[in-house]
């Protein structure tokens, strides 16, 4: 049986999931060999979390509860690292997230 | 018409104006599905490219922005229904129309304004690769013609044939941007900062970028005088091309060293080894395009350029990112980016980053006459602990056993604190002015502001007073001084530079002849 991994993060930073964040998100999404995706809801819809046109039309603007999934090789770092890269405000300050 | 600018690249150009803002030619439908898949791919991809290319001009909320459209347009969930579309029959043009109008169309109705924006990025998209599918269909540029805009991108320079001639103004652009330096050094004219004066867009122009001004719809008299004085500038460079491969001499007979300044590995297949002392100056932003790079492709770019200049010195500067030179993943956002975390500050900053380069350098060391110098330098403090880093690197190569050699280590003269107390700098291997900077640290005014371009002036006496002080210190303490900024290559400064009491010049090198032209009539 393969890896699988899920978990729940909420979004603070100032713009959501998209423009930069998402360009940050996606691209550590695409170092993982799992299928990983994102949904706003627990009851879906998914999204491709490597793909940044379905990732931005999730919508999870600031103050989301974004849901993260993943399955295969290394979903469960791939789940980690993503959570951790939402937490992390997606390594910029708040004077950068007013122009991302 | 005569619309004043700021001369970026001089020389003349009359030829037909060429628009560079023009909405995009009609798309012509090619044979068959295949071929129309392939140029949608090869239109995708020469939107990345160009957009690369724009991220390395950019400051960093724009090198964002570009950095979210080529994410944007690498992502195969736009790609692929797009060419699904052209397999079941329609051309690459309303395949990829549609599939992104579709995208825009979802952002527009939205109730929020965030996403309502993201719909004009998607658009931008759109038009971005229509324009390049365009492209094969587009009238090129005629020859000879004078590219008139807002701006030029380094690709559209590139990709144009300048054999016959031609010329470039820009309402905006900048002296300072990748684009001016390669018309320095291909000699192509260019005229920046016009301004939004001109309708007029027919007919022929007057490009006069030695005085820095275009002449929209010319009049007889105009022309005359025109062509008076490009023909006067070009037996002026005529002339000044028997000094090329002969070494430069002043009018009483003293012997002044002019180098090169490269800011790419394959600039130095234009040049004759013999036209120059040596490349004085070597910049490395290029390896930083895009990502940062491994130690290998350093060590190869740097090998390649001491290899071609067999005996003669090749002064490599140690990355200088930041200020207007922003490189993703390495340099940081800042509201004043000019007094900021640049040069060597940055390196010292990212050690991870700088002890790549470091190592990058030492193993190149064996293949020429290498010299490092570290940009941005303010404090004493900040060299010793570069050169701390090369002695690290040195002993863990050896350690290793892997071939090396420990280069001269200088500093760039830049941050007026140097130049006015030069006395915390006599344990350096060697001073290069790098008189861009120097000048708009000391006037106060940036080098690619149209509106202060009066104030940044090398012949100011004040920026005079201060190379004199280095050069003399350098004297009295037997360090060599030399310069590489723009200021070296230009024939009004040179004589005033010398005065200052600098005899080893680093310029552009398409500026070589001019520039020992000018050394041969100063009486110094």
């Amino acid at each position: 049986m393969s890896a699988s991994a899920e978990a729940t993060v909420l979004i603070t930073h100032a713009v959501g999931l998209h423009a930069r964040p998402s360009v940050k998100f996606t691209k550590l999404a695409k170092s993982f060999a799992a299928e990983v995706e994102v949904a706003v809801a627990a009851n879906g819809p998914w999204f491709d979390a490597k793909s940044i046109v379905k990732v931005m039309a999730a919508k999870a603007p600031k103050g989301t509860m974004l849901h993260i999934r993943a399955k295969g090789e290394g979903a469960v770092q791939a789940v980690k690292a993503l959570v951790d890269l939402v937490q992390r405000d997606f390594d910029e300050g708040v004077d950068h997230a007013r122009s991302a | 018409m005569r619309v004043e600018g700021i001369p970026a690249s001089p020389g003349y150009a009359e030829g037909p104006l060429f628009d560079l803002d023009q909405p995009p030619a009609n798309y012509k439908a090619k044979a068959s599905a295949e071929e129309e898949q392939v140029a949608l791919v090869k239109a995708i991809g020469k939107a990345v490219g160009r957009l690369a290319a724009l991220i390395e001009t950019a400051d960093g909320d724009a090198a964002g922005i570009l950095e979210f459209h080529i994410a944007v347009l690498e992502d195969d969930a736009l790609s692929g229904p797009a060419l699904a579309a052209i397999g079941s029959g329609q051309p690459a043009d309303v395949a990829w129309r549609t599939a992104l109008d579709s995208e825009i169309a979802g952002y527009e109705a939205s109730d929020q304004d965030y996403f309502r924006a993201r719909a004009a990025d998607l658009r931008d998209i759109r038009d971005q690769v229509l324009r390049a599918l365009s492209e094969d269909s587009e009238a090129a540029a005629p020859p000879g013609a004078i590219l008139y805009g807002e701006d030029i991108a380094p690709t559209r320079f590139l990709e144009t044939d300048w054999s016959e001639g031609g010329g470039i103004a820009l309402k905006r652009g900048s002296t300072a941007s990748h684009v001016a330096m390669l018309a320095r050094s291909r000699g192509v004219p260019m005229v920046v900062g016009l301004g939004d004066e001109a309708e007029t867009l027919t007919g022929v122009a007057l490009l006069d970028a030695e005085r820095g001004a275009i002449v929209f719809s010319p009049s007889p008299a105009e022309i005359e005088a025109f062509r008076q004085s490009a023909s006067s500038f070009a037996d002026r460079l005529g002339a000044a091309k028997t000094f090329l491969t002969e070494p430069a001499v002043t009018k009483v007979g003293t012997a002044v060293r002019v180098q090169v300044n490269i800011a790419y590995p394959s600039d130095v297949d234009g040049i004759e080894i013999e036209s120059c002392d040596g490349i004085g100056l070597m910049r490395t932003e290029f390896l930083f395009g895009k990502a940062l790079p491994d130690e290998e492709t350093q060590y190869r770019a740097y090998r390649k350029v001491l290899e071609w200049a067999g005996d003669k010195p090749v002064t490599i500067r140690t990355v200088d990112a930041g200020g207007d030179k922003p490189v993703p993943g390495f340099t940081v956002e800042e509201t004043n980016p000019f007094l900021g975390l640049r040069g060597i500050r940055l390196s010292l900053a990212r050690r991870d980053v700088f002890r790549v380069q470091i190592r990058a350098l030492l193993r190149a060391a064996i293949h020429g006459n290498l010299k490092v110098m570290f940009p941005m330098i303010a404090t004493p403090e900040e060299y010793s602990q570069a050169t701390a880093l090369f002695a690290e690197e040195e002993a863990a190569l050896a350690a290793r056993g892997v071939a090396h050699q420990l280069p001269p280590l200088g500093i760039m003269v830049e941050v007026p604190s140097v130049a006015l107390a030069p006395e915390a700098f006599a344990g350096v291997a060697f001073f290069s002015i790098g008189s861009n900077d120097l000048t708009q640290y000391v006037m106060a005014a940036a080098r690619d502001n149209a509106a202060v371009a009066h104030l940044n002036t090398v012949r100011h006496p004040s920026v005079l007073r201060l190379i004199a002080t280095i050069t003399a210190f350098g004297r009295e303490r037997g360090i060599p001084v030399s310069l590489c900024g723009d200021a070296g290559g230009d024939p009004a400064a040179i004589p005033a530079l010398l005065e200052a009491g600098l005899r080893d010049l680093s310029v552009a090198p398409a500026q070589l002849a001019t520039a020992k032209a000018a050394i041969a009539d100063v009486a110094v």
